[in-house]
């Protein structure tokens, strides 16, 4: 049987692999958007595995509300990039540094 | 090593090495292919967890919705070669080690002694007849009735604002402006010239 610390665990690597994407990411910011949502299933598996092991659906119900925040945090960011390169012509992290943070 | 042992390792290796395949593909169209390749392993280990809406859910709204959209992004973008080619592993070695460091943390507190199937057993599989659906719906449409209703708004105001960020103002709009039709009079429209015959001393 697969206990619950091999899904939290396959979470925690798939959770890092996002996380060291953002960091070594310099070629364009479409790439960053998409480590944010791998980052995202990794929670969304923990949430899962929870709700399987402990008999509780409220977190598959919790799942389903980060789906719906991570489909508008999409369409807002992807609005952003158009509107970026739009203004820029570039979509490359590196470049991006209007506001010198 | 059981049936279940098997499928859960090779669904986890296809997540992790689509995963990794994401992050270090330098064109964007391939990294959104090994990012659908993810999600479809994600929601395979979804099913394990008896999970069916969501699965379902994540295959057709992220990579039937959301891919698609990034796709287009990336097609509609004329993403040039030269930021592809840009430096890459400034900070590899940071990124590394900062995800070492968490790996290990997490399966130091996350490890069989605290989650293992001895503190926390498996609990039993639901019948054929149990349906995720129906489950899942119950719970949505009565605890949780308002919070569906603000994601909707939530959704609304995703639409609002991705149409304001990159609706162009004023070219090629073409509406009309009831005001200045009412307001506008005869003489805006019709000119009268009067036009005197150059050569009327011919005819008569």
């Amino acid at each position: 049987m697969i206990s619950l610390s091999d899904y939290l665990i396959l979470s925690a690597i798939i959770f890092c692999i996002g996380l060291v994407g953002i960091f070594v990411n310099r070629t364009n910011i479409i790439t960053l958007l998409m480590c944010v949502e791998l980052i995202l299933v990794a929670v969304n598996t923990n949430f899962i595995a929870f709700s399987h092991f402990l008999g509780n659906e409220a977190g598959q119900i919790f799942v389903f509300f980060i789906l719906t925040v991570a489909a508008a945090e999409v369409a807002i960011g992807l609005a952003i990039l158009t509107l970026l390169f739009r203004v820029k012509g570039t979509i490359s992290v590196d470049v991006t540094n209007s506001l010198k943070g | 090593m059981n049936f279940e042992q098997i499928i859960f390792y090779i669904l986890s290796f296809w997540f992790i090495a689509s995963s990794l395949a994401m992050i270090f593909s330098r064109n964007a169209a391939k990294a959104v292919l090994f990012l659908i390749l993810a999600f479809f392993s994600a929601a395979s280990i979804w099913l394990l967890l008896e999970a069916e809406f969501l699965a379902i859910t994540l295959i057709l709204v992220y990579v039937g919705a959301v891919m698609v959209l990034f796709l287009f992004v990336i097609k509609m973008l004329n993403i040039d070669k030269s930021t592809l080619r840009a430096k890459f592993a400034g900070y590899l070695p940071l990124g590394l080690l900062v995800a070492a460091v968490i790996v290990t943390e997490m399966a130091m507190v996350l490890g069989y002694n605290q989650f293992g199937l001895d503190v926390m057993a498996a609990p039993a599989r639901h019948g054929a007849d149990y349906s995720n659906i129906t489950v899942l719906a119950l719970q949505l449409y009565t605890d949780y009735i308002y919070s569906f209703e603000l994601a909707a708004v939530l959704l609304l105001i995703a639409i609002i604002a991705a149409i304001t960020l990159v609706h162009r103002k004023e070219v090629k709009r073409k509406g009309q402006s009831i005001a200045q039709q009412v307001k506008v009079q005869a003489k805006d429209r019709v000119r009268l010239v009067s036009i005197t015959p150059k050569n009327k001393e011919n005819k008569s």
